[in-house]
């Protein structure tokens, strides 16, 4: 087994445990790189087809190119889409910086979905390279009532087993793609030839290497314009994964304060 | 093959050596991987530069720790609160570094991110040599099943550079890993903070002939997979496609080809693998090894769910209802002799009990104790007793299927490796062709346990006879399963030592089941003066056990003295008589307690009754509706 069989054979098996222990559960599809990944490697462990829905949080912000790989891969992945629109700007916290707002729609859009369909586990595909609070969540992250994180008091979580009993009325975040970095994700993608939002090549010397809604999301200086270019750029670079989205960096805690909210 | 694989686990390709970073509070577990990050060029200008405003703007100079310390809560308190993880490469390997924290109350988020390392350093204060909490994370390492360790004395520019120093803290840690069985791999002298011995040779420390950490980490060995082993494989879940079951899990040990015959734990059916699925539709796989997840189609229809194990064909581990086990304990709540717990091991999950608490251990000299009770972040060795023999295997044989967690309250509480366990290995059960539903029909109620508890004297018996004859009169099944009875034949063999009166209890409980089981109300009327013996009959009989604490005061029971027995006792004629030279636990959380202090015998049956209504009579809870 070299890395990626490694890391996929343990995404497969958290799907599996998240499937096999706690329903309703649905998938989140941000229809990025990496849930892009999360849903092929999904297709993998239930061997073609998803026994769940998978959810956009819709922000009505997304590129016209994202909303164009939506709709062309609901039909040819056949998923159980639901896509509803997130609530509007004015329902988010007053207090966040402007642009933690636009990222706090998804955070209301969420605990929507949670309640409409009554579920108990979402399967969101986050990564621990990504982002310094990112990289202290669980596997299976169980949240409070109101869908806090509380990061003073995660449970322990070792051996594969995993923290899939929850009290009534709470819900558990499952996170099959923590251990995989982004350079993994992109070699992932060129060896299992997963299609991707073509924003993420290089047009006219810019790309996006991280992909948010228009207006918050800005492209990269590269003329990375296929995958093995793109591995060859992140090979190189320092520059951190995120530097593209603006809500990031408004202040120090900007990014922790929207997670214990319960953003992604 | 073994070569090949070498040079793979050595290639570019190979998994990202996880390491974990462990040691007592403050001496300076996140500041050595801030600075190994920094020293080996892996962190980008920015980055270093954005931890010089955060840490300045706390009145720090540089503090290289706030690299993993991220939240405002571990950096305004200079403490790691939750483990995190941070990738990087050296010349000739990737890394994943897990930092772990080293405060006490943390000890639950150490456990986390040490279960997934492979090799650990153990960063020790040079001023302050061996700490609490030190030894403990050394002991867990083991426990997790680590077993290489580098050693970094740090802080060494705090206490000039003392060669002497260091010596001394080397020998003591060289000494402590020793006796755990830990392989220490280097101890090496650094300062986290100035960056000497981290990826380069500190100008401080002359007199050290030794590596760095870096030249260190790089000299360390993935620990073999076990293919080798027997084959391990727990049942995760079974996906229906067409008319075909498939099986599917990750495989924990050894391998299997397409064709081989394999043996079902516990149930010990046998078939052979008919293929192996896959999606996309790539080359039919001939085989699988440790490591993968796997989904398999068998060529018998034989009944398999989750929490079953596919194994070798004769090879299957044995099924226990009774484990001794090493445990480690994180939750606050004390665990307790007679504590019922979820326990989950492999993919099985099972109700247990606390039998005994055996022996409780002392970090700081490795000795043990006995206790009564096993507190947050102990080590302790205990006896679990399940509810129903579960498929699994001693931890120094098979460690993927040795080893287990206990669940409270929701959580993860406590993490244990089996060492023994007692099996019926080559006995089946043969079930009657009735079910349980089938006489439940016909008898108007489920079948149970009614488990009267309490004194001699405090009117057991008295009770349970009234309530046989109120059952029958209403037409129940009910029968009568009276403690003095049961010695006088099934049980004379025993005596009044505290494993003959746990013998005497198990044996009511299981036969106490089996007339359950033949839908019999059975009315269990024993003194059971133990919690912990109480513990293992309700782990016996499951779901329809009921506790019932008949209650006196021992002077009421006294003055009672039917069988003239508390006079002789007190004369001393009768060793090991409860109340007067033997213990007796009152239940904490009885399902039902009846006073005879206060109770008429007709009062005592009503409320029995009702609950026997309750408990046997009710419709069966509608179970939980699947898929959304
Ligand atoms: N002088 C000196 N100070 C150090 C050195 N290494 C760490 N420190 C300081 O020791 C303090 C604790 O360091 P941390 O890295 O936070 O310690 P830790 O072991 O990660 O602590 P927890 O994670 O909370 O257990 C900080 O103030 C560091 O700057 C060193 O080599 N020399
Ligand atoms: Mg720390």
């Amino acid at each position: 087994m070299n890395d990626l069989d490694w890391l996929e054979a343990q995404s497969i098996h958290i799907l599996r445990e998240a499937y096999a222990r706690i329903r309703p559960i649905a998938m989140l599809w941000s229809l990025g790189k990496d849930s892009n990944v999360m849903i092929w490697l999904a297709r993998k462990a239930f061997l073609g087809r998803i026994p769940f829905p998978v959810a956009h949080l819709d922000t009505g912000l997304e590129f016209p190119e994202t909303y164009a790989f939506r709709d062309r891969y609901v039909k040819e992945w056949g998923l159980d889409l639901i896509a509803d629109p997130c609530p509007p700007i004015e329902a988010t916290d007053p207090t966040l910086p402007a642009n933690a707002r636009l990222a706090a729609r998804k955070t209301l859009g969420l605990s929507q979905a949670i309640e409409r369909y009554g579920l108990n586990g979402l399967i969101a595909g986050i990564r621990r390279d990504e982002q310094a609070t990112r990289a202290k969540e669980r596997v299976f992250s169980p949240r409070r009532m109101d869908g806090q994180w509380d990061f003073r008091d995660q449970p322990p979580e070792f051996w594969d087993q995993y923290n899939a009993d929850f009290p009534p009325g709470t819900h558990v975040r499952i996170h099959p793609l923590l251990a995989w970095t982004e350079v993994d994700i992109w070699r992932y993608i060129q060896r299992e030839s997963i299609p991707v939002v073509p924003l993420y090549f290089a047009r006219e010397g810019k790309r996006y290497r991280s992909l948010g809604e228009i207006g918050i999301t800005m492209p990269i200086d590269s003329e990375a314009a296929d995958i093995p270019a793109i591995i060859a750029e992140l090979k190189a670079t320092r520059a951190p994964e995120r530097a593209g989205r603006v809500m990031d960096h408004d202040s120090e805690d900007a990014f922790e304060r929207l997670r214990v909210g319960g953003y992604l | 093959m073994t070569v090949q694989l070498d040079r793979a686990a050595l290639g570019q390709d190979a998994r990202a050596f996880p390491i974990v970073v462990v040691g007592h509070v403050d001496h300076g577990k996140s500041t050595l991987v801030g600075r190994l990050l920094h020293d080996t060029d892996s962190l980008p200008p920015e980055k270093v530069a954005q931890l010089k405003e955060v840490s300045a703007k706390r009145g720090l100079d540089i503090e290289w720790s706030f690299l993993l310390d991220a939240l405002q809560l571990e950096r305004d308190q200079g403490i790691t609160v939750d483990t995190t993880q941070i990738w990087f490469s050296s010349a000739s390997r990737r890394y994943v570094i897990i930092d772990a924290p080293g405060h006490k109350e943390f000890l639950k988020n150490m456990v986390t991110g040490a279960s997934q390392a492979h090799a650990a350093v153990l960063v020790v204060d040079a001023a302050q040599g061996l700490a609490e909490q030190t030894r403990r994370h050394a002991y867990l390492l083991k426990l997790l099943g680590l077993s290489q360790v580098v050693v970094a004395v740090n802080k060494i520019d705090l206490i000039g550079h003392d060669a002497a120093r260091f010596a001394a803290v080397a020998a003591e840690v060289r000494g402590y890993l020793d006796s755990l069985d830990l392989n220490t791999a280097a101890i090496i002298p650094v300062s986290a903070r100035h960056g000497d011995n981290i990826a380069t040779p500190g100008t401080a420390t002359p007199w050290h002939a030794g590596p760095t950490l870096l030249g260190a980490l790089d000299a360390l060995e993935p620990p073999p997979a076990p293919f080798e082993q027997d084959l391990r494989l727990p049942v995760q879940d079974v996906y229906r496609q067409g008319d075909e079951r498939i099986i599917v899990g990750r495989i924990e040990s050894g391998t299997f080809q397409v064709g081989d015959r394999i043996t079902l734990a516990p149930t010990r059916q046998t078939a052979r693998i008919k293929s192996i699925e896959s999606w996309p539709n790539e080359a039919p796989k001939s085989g699988a090894r440790a490591g993968q997840s796997v989904a398999l189609t068998l060529d018998e229809e034989l009944f398999v769910e989750r929490g079953m194990i596919v194994a070798g064909h004769d090879a299957a581990p044995r099924s226990a209802r009774v484990l001794g086990v090493r445990l480690f304990w994180l939750d606050r709540s004390a665990l307790q002799v007679g504590d019922r717990l979820r326990l989950r091991i492999g993919t099985a999950e099972v109700e247990a009990a606390v039998t005994t608490i055996d022996e409780v251990l002392d970090v700081e000299t490795l000795g043990t104790a006995s206790g009564k009770a096993i507190g947050q972040n102990d080590v302790a060795r205990i006896t679990l007793t399940l509810a129903k023999p579960v498929a699994l295997d001693r931890y120094a044989a098979l460690a993927g299927t040795g080893r287990g967690v206990l669940v409270r309250d929701w959580r993860l509480a406590g993490g244990f490796v089996v060492e023994s366990l007692s099996t019926s290995a080559d006995l089946t059960r043969v079930d009657a062709p009735v079910t349980a539903a089938e006489r439940a029909q016909r008898n108007g109620h489920r079948g149970g346990v009614i488990w009267m508890t309490g004194l001699s004297g405090s009117g057991k018996s008295t009770i349970a006879t009234a309530l046989i004859r109120r059952l029958t009169d209403r037409g129940a099944q009910a029968a009568l399963i009276d403690g003095d009875s049961l010695r006088l034949g099934l049980n004379r063999d025993l005596g009044f030592s505290d494993e003959a009166r746990a013998e005497n209890i198990r044996r009511a409980a299981e036969v106490a089941k089996l007339f359950a089981e033949t839908g019999l109300i059975a009315v269990v009327s024993l003194i059971a003066p133990r919690a912990g013996d109480r513990a293992a009959a309700r782990a016996i009989v499951g779901d329809g056990f009921r506790e019932v604490y008949v209650k006196a005061a021992l002077q009421t029971c006294e003055r009672r003295d039917p069988k003239g027995l508390y006079a002789r006792a007190r004369k001393g004629e009768i060793a090991n008589f409860t109340g007067i030279s033997a213990p007796y636990d009152a239940p904490e959380a009885a399902d039902l307690v009846i006073d005879t202090d206060r109770l008429k015998l007709e009062e005592a049956v009503d409320r029995l009754v009702e609950a026997i209504d309750d408990a046997y009579y009710t419709a069966e809870r509608v179970s939980f509706a699947e898929g959304i």
